[in-house]
């Protein structure tokens, strides 16, 4: 007799519905794969390269052709000229080779022993070259009457070269002088105490701000959702808008701020805001804490109105105070939604570029790690350089969200 | 001793009166340009004056009837809270210190609303702090979201000359008529503003449909299919909201550099759906998780293909998270500036926000710049006030990336 059962494995109900799954997913994982996946292995590659920005044009061959002498009248002998040079002063070319169409009518005189003629078809073989070779090859020809008749002039058929050179990106040469580059001088721990100060404080400021704001709109009256919308303006104007906007309000000349803080007394002479240390870096924080308090106090106040209500009638039947309900109930029900906007707002301060690049540029002691990316790769030209950057700021990431996800999961389903 | 009625009275007073002193002077000065200024200590002593006599004297009408005119008289011969200078005119003063006096008057009769002479029960005090600073967040937290966008809109109408003659002075001259928008003509006409404004649009509308052509069958098959890896891929989309952009921007700079992609149209629109597909997918798979699964089962049992399921029940039932998700796609395409500022050169390819980076120089003068900061904000402001309700669900379910 045969044993019944319940099924074991996968049955093809639950294999079709695993590749039905997999094709659904197919499309994103693909584009994912090559902007983010691909581009992370690159930085890694390009770290270890000595790379500059003037580097990512591969060595070409440039060439430009031209006719010498008079091609007016049946037995004029003019000059078909080629000038050829290779556009690096550092990487060789291998190979060079060129070929062109003679146009009809002419008649070549005399052949460079570089060159065949086959027909109309000329082509070259100019051999290895090195760094900043530079080529000129002149063809004698005879004008005849089809020549004339056409108007076939010989630039206009494009000579078509070629030649292999190796560009820094992919051939086998490393270097670890990207690291050691960065990693030396006192530059790299202001960048990195910059950096800590903007995420720490960025961070924590935003969460008590927004915290302050949700528990004003935690009430319901005419106009809150009026108010509502507008503390969510500088999270959703665009960066560049608010970041020039702040830039003029506290510019040291004409800003509003300043013009204000003298007529009040407060200061004498005006304040260069974004421009002093250790000012600036408190002003760029402060920038954060305004455009980022609206994320916060969104969540916190979503949190907060799926409190149950009844819990607060019961303390206030047992005679407890506004602010011990608020200590004791209130904050205990949000740490956790708390927790949760702390570790992804750290990781996103941490990430920051836009804000304090368009600010102060990483000037006056502003330079976080992420400008410091931009600083190296295109200020400096060192695309290596920014790339070594570039895997430090991976390599803390990758702490931080090793470290933080074992907390995340366990909070609020995230 | 803090708990006795007259000193929380006067304390929050005292208090409440260096706030709306501050408030108004600021008010006053950027409104009419003219010197305002608050006076820290005798704000303190008449506002401890104020709050003594309404909790002496009870929240009578006459009494702050009396309250308001005696702030406002004392405003106006110069000893009050808030100082004018000489320059300002009559009407100005005036309405600063009627302003001032009525709304320190109604305002501390609402804080000091149970505060009676004599001993407080703790109850009472912190109630009565606590109105005091619900009063002081509200006009907090709408002066620093309203200045930087006030200060936006004004200088955009005014001229570098004026700017630099009085930077407070952001009083509109009307009978400039036409002249006012004078910026923004010479930004449509002559820096080729409407161009922008047209790719930005083009460009986010086009982000928000690929984002969701990915993003609607992968949230699918999160939520609803089950498979090997399943919990592992739900994990790892949250993942790759962590990576910088600025770290990924450099390799795609110099791929694009080398396939000549850099400075052209489509290399944006392949970018930056990729940058936007994993919130999409992560936001809607948690809305698919919610449907009930039964109508699908039920569409299944009909004779229905998972696609046409899909097509037909999930994507109906799903409108308003779609709107969500497609208005907050919408908004990071359109602010998006980091990936256009590296990738754009060409200006007949900008971007608003690539647009405006190119106005940031010494030659331009500075109205024009925020002019066209307005021109880039003000229609995400409007998408924004007009589906609020769809937006701030978008951006709580996003759960959001900055």
């Amino acid at each position: 007799m045969a044993e019944l059962g319940p099924p074991v494995g996968t049955g093809p109900l639950a294999k079709r519905e695993a590749r039905l799954a997999w094709g659904l997913l197919f499309p994103t994982i693909t584009a994912v794969a090559l902007v983010v996946v691909l581009p992370l292995l690159a930085i890694f590659w390009i770290s270890f390269k000595p790379v500059e920005l003037g580097d990512l044009r591969a060595p070409e061959v440039v060439q430009r052709e031209d006719i010498r002498g008079d091609d007016e009248a049946v037995g004029d002998t003019p000059n078909i000229r080629y000038r050829l040079r290779n556009s690096s002063q550092e990487q060789p070319i291998t190979g060079v080779t060129f070929t062109d169409t003679i146009p009809e009518g002419l008649t070549v005189l005399e052949l460079d022993d570089r060159c065949d003629l086959n027909g109309s078809a000329l082509s070259c073989d100019l051999g290895d070259w090195e760094p900043g070779t530079r080529e000129t090859i002149m063809i004698p020809v005879e004008v005849g009457q089809a020549y004339l008749d056409n108007g076939v002039r010989p630039q206009d058929s494009v000579a078509i070269t070629t030649g292999t050179a190796s560009s820094v990106l992919t051939n086998n040469q490393f270097t670890l002088e990207n690291f050691s580059r960065i990693f030396s001088g006192d530059e790299f721990f202001e960048v990195l105490w910059v950096t800590m100060f903007y995420t720490v404080f960025g961070t924590i400021g935003a969460l008590l701000v927004g915290l302050f704001a949700a528990l004003l709109l935690n009430k319901s009256f005419r106009g809150q959702g009026i108010l509502r919308g507008l503390y969510l303006f500088p999270y959703v104007a665009p960066v560049i808008a608010v970041a020039f906007a702040w830039l003029i309000l506290f510019d040291p000349f004409s800003g509003s701020a300043n013009a204000l803080l003298v007529q009040m007394g407060v200061t004498s002479e005006a304040i260069n805001f974004f421009g002093e240390r250790p000012l600036a870096l408190i002003m760029v924080t402060v920038f954060e804490i305004w455009r980022y308090f609206p994320l916060s106090f969104l969540f916190i106040l979503a949190r907060m109105q799926s409190i149950d209500s009844d819990m607060y009638e019961a303390a206030d039947m047992d005679g407890a105070s506004p602010f011990q309900q608020f200590w004791y109930l209130s904050v205990p029900q949000l740490l956790g939604i708390l927790s949760v906007l702390f570790l992804l707002r750290f990781i996103w301060t941490f990430n920051k570029f836009d804000d304090i690049f368009l600010l102060t540029g990483g000037n006056a002691g502003t330079r976080t790690l992420t400008v410091n990316v931009y600083e190296q790769a295109f200020a400096v030209s060192n695309i290596g350089a920014g790339a070594a950057v570039a895997v430090v700021i991976f390599g803390c990431l990758l702490t931080f969200s090793l470290f933080f996800l074992k907390y995340i999961s366990r909070e609020e389903g995230l | 001793m803090m708990r006795n009625g007259y000193v929380t009275g006067a304390v929050l007073g005292a208090l409440w009166m260096v706030v709306l002193s501050v408030t108004v002077a600021i008010a006053m000065s950027f409104a009419t340009g003219d010197p305002f200024r608050p006076s820290i200590l005798l704000s303190l002593l008449w506002g401890a004056a104020g709050g003594g006599a309404m909790v002496a004297l009870g929240r009578e009408r006459m009494v702050l009837i009396g309250v308001g005119v005696a702030v406002a008289v004392l405003v106006l011969i110069g000893i009050g809270p808030m100082l004018s200078g000489s320059e300002a005119g009559l009407f100005a003063r005036a309405f600063g210190a009627i302003a001032l006096g009525a709304a320190f008057a109604v305002s501390l009769a609402v804080i000091l609303d149970e505060v009676v002479p004599g001993e407080l029960n703790r109850h009472e005090f912190e109630a009565a702090v606590i109105r005091f600073l619900t009063g002081f967040g509200y006009i907090f937290f709408t002066a620093i979201v309203l200045i930087p966008f006030y200060v936006m809109v004004m200088t955009s109408l005014k001229n570098q000359s004026e700017l630099i003659q009085n930077p407070l002075d952001f009083s509109i001259d009307f009978s400039k008529g036409a002249e006012l928008f004078r910026s923004y003509d010479e930004l449509f006409t002559q820096f080729n503003f409407g161009t922008y404004l047209f790719n930005s649009f083009f460009i986010s509308v086009l982000t928000v449909f690929i984002t969701l052509a990915f993003a609607i069958p992968g949230a699918y098959a999160v939520a609803r299919l089950r498979f090997s890896g399943q919990a592992a891929f739900s994990r790892s989309i949250l993942l790759i909201y962590m990576v910088p952009m600025i770290v990924l921007a450099l390799p795609i700079y110099i791929a694009f550099s080398m396939t000549g992609l850099r400075n052209s149209f489509w290399g944006i629109v392949m970018i930056y759906p990729v940058t936007t597909i994993p919130v999409a997918l992560y936001m809607l798979q948690g809305y698919f998780r919610g449907l009930p699964a039964e109508v699908e089962e039920a569409g299944l049992m009909d004779g229905l293909t998972r696609l046409a399921v899909i097509w037909k029940i999930t994507l109906p039932l799903s409108l308003p998270a779609l709107a969500s998700v497609s208005l907050y796609v919408f908004m990071i395409a359109w602010n998006e500036f980091l990936l256009a500022f590296m990738l754009l050169d060409d200006p007949s390819k900008f971007t608003l926000t690539r647009g405006i980076a190119s106005l940031n120089s010494s030659e331009i003068p500075r109205q024009h710049l925020m002019a066209g900061s307005v021109i880039a904000t003000v229609p995400i402001m409007a998408i924004f006030l007009g589906l609020e309700r769809f937006m701030t669900k978008g951006l709580t379910a996003g759960s959001v990336k900055g």
